[in-house]
């Protein structure tokens, strides 16, 4: 059953005279996977951020589920390099005082991160992936109605990224939670998502990913290049449809029968 | 033993007690040069403490929070770069401390002991004062030293976890305002920041977690108080600025060490 987890109405952000997001609806719900993409600029971060009540909104409102769980992944992790701290004892510092993993359960997410050798070491030595996979982790930690990532392949390579998308799906299936994501390589994305926002200052378009890519509005944001692209990785990461055919009508697209 | 050497050397070891996690968060927030700027302001703290005859101690602590939440909102709205503003408010607070102090005192005071600390001049009394202070921001700083550590590794994580990272930065604040009140005897207001952050940065190498970071920081500057007041009474240089050189010796000894000493 999916609940509604976050439900924000015409929501909107003004720095000086400039609005950075205007007028945006949308609804979360858990086990549901929604992906914000949008060019550079086009206040995805700042979305999520008042989303997260990190940021001010100058207009609208958002309802949440009460007591609502929200595990929290940053773009980027700045550690000053005169604080020792070991992974272990970052990942410590997320832990809820109740709502905790049972240790079956983390047992399963240390090893789906695949972070049991890393927790003794330092964080500042962690490669841009381990980072990634370690601040998923502490994610997760309390249990999340709803996990938000922001731009969570930041730093990684492709074959990383692939992986970490798939991880990311793959949490969804244990915990059941929402999902809220910020990307702004649409390929990688497409795939591994249930519901698509294409975010430039306003909502562009929104739908089922399918959908979403045929919408004249999504060609007109990203250019035919751009999601002409899309028909390769959906081709390659698709595990939801069965007719790729029907996605795209691009270059890419030879028989798949996976899914 | 002469009892005030006695007094002098308690006195000492208790404040490098407390600034030696307190220092630790100031390296790891990168507040080296905010506290300067708190520390100068102490010296405002007393003109205005002599002018309107109340505990200069109090007033020291009161100017100095008062400027650093000040400087916190002016940082945060970004008028101008944060060293610059820094820059600007830790001399004009400076000189104004020194201006307010000769136009308002009358009586004599002990400037170079104000801005320079008088560590031999600790009697009982100022022990007393000195012990309760610490106590004090020791019992705080354990009681909120989770939330403060995870503050200070990621603000927005932080936050969205539920904590209340305004009000742990102004507690924070508020410490470092009590150890600067308590601490100018020791130190003196110039050399305040130099027995908070210098144990912290030497005891950087030799840790592997925050607390042993900041337990280190403790034993080193504890060290650096003996060894700075006995330097002070074997050749009879000042007090304060000894202890911070002794100090300084023991970063720089630790980390010319080779890098296998160094923490994994």
């Amino acid at each position: 059953m999916s609940e509604v987890l976050l439900a924000a109405k015409d929501l909107g952000v003004k720095r000086g005279q400039r609005w950075l997001i205007k007028g945006v609806d949308l609804t979360l719900s858990s086990g549901q996977i929604t992906t914000v993409i949008g060019p550079n600029g086009a206040g995805k971060s700042t979305l999520v951020r008042s989303l997260l009540k990190l940021t001010k909104t100058n207009s609208g409102s958002i309802e949440t589920k009460p007591k609502l769980r929200i595990g929290y992944m940053p773009q980027k992790l700045k550690l000053e390099n005169t604080l020792p701290l070991s992974v272990a004892r970052f990942l410590d510092l997320g832990r809820h005082k109740e709502h905790r993993l049972s240790p079956a359960l983390w047992q399963q997410l240390l090893i789906k991160c695949r972070a049991q050798k890393l927790l003794d070491r330092p964080m500042q030595q962690l490669s841009g992936g381990e980072t990634q996979r370690i601040l998923l982790l502490r994610a997760l930690l309390r249990k999340p109605h709803l996990l938000v990532l922001d731009e969570p392949v930041q730093g990684v390579d492709v074959t990383g990224q692939v992986a970490l998308y798939e991880l990311i799906g793959e949490v969804r299936d244990i915990l059941g939670c929402g999902i809220l994501m910020v990307s702004h390589d649409l390929h990688l994305v497409m795939a591994a998502t249930d519901q698509v926002i294409c975010l430039n200052q306003h909502i562009c378009c929104s739908g089922h990913p399918e959908k979403v890519s045929q919408d004249p509005a999504f060609t007109e944001l990203f250019g035919p290049q751009g999601a002409g692209n899309l028909a390769l990785y959906n081709h390659q990461h698709n595990h939801h449809h069965t007719s790729h055919g029907d996605i795209i009508d691009g270059q890419h697209h030879e028989g798949c029968n996976h899914g | 033993m002469v009892d005030f050497l006695l007094w002098a050397w308690l006195g000492g070891l208790m404040i490098a007690a407390i600034a030696g996690p307190l220092g630790s968060f100031m390296v790891w927030r990168r507040m080296a040069y905010f506290g300067d700027t708190l520390a100068h302001a102490a010296l405002l703290g007393v003109a205005l403490g002599l002018l309107l005859q109340v505990n200069i101690s109090l007033a020291v602590v009161l100017v100095c929070l008062l400027l650093a939440i000040l400087l916190s909102t002016l940082m945060h709205k970004r008028i101008i770069a944060t060293d610059t503003l820094l820059g600007i408010l830790s001399h004009a607070s400076l000189s104004l401390g020194l201006v307010s102090l000769s136009l308002f005192s009358h009586q004599n005071i002990d400037l170079m002991g104000f801005l320079f600390g008088d560590l031999l001049s600790i009697g009982q009394q100022d022990l007393v004062w000195i012990g309760c202070a610490c106590a004090l921001v020791l019992v705080v700083l354990v009681w909120i030293w989770r939330p403060l550590l995870a503050i200070t590794v990621n603000e927005e994580l932080a936050q969205v976890e539920g904590i209340n990272v305004a009000w742990m930065r102004t507690l924070l604040m508020l410490l470092v305002a009590v150890v600067i009140a308590v601490a100018m005897k020791v130190v003196g207001v110039l050399l305040i920041t130099s027995l908070l952050i210098i144990p912290a940065a030497a005891a950087r190498r030799l840790s592997n977690s925050p607390e042993q970071m900041a337990l280190l920081a403790s034993l080193l500057g504890m060290l650096a108080v003996s060894g700075g007041l006995a330097l002070s009474w074997f050749y009879d240089t000042p007090a304060g600025p000894s202890v911070v050189v002794i100090a300084s010796a023991l970063f720089f000894l630790l980390f010319s060490f080779p890098r296998s000493f160094k923490a994994a």
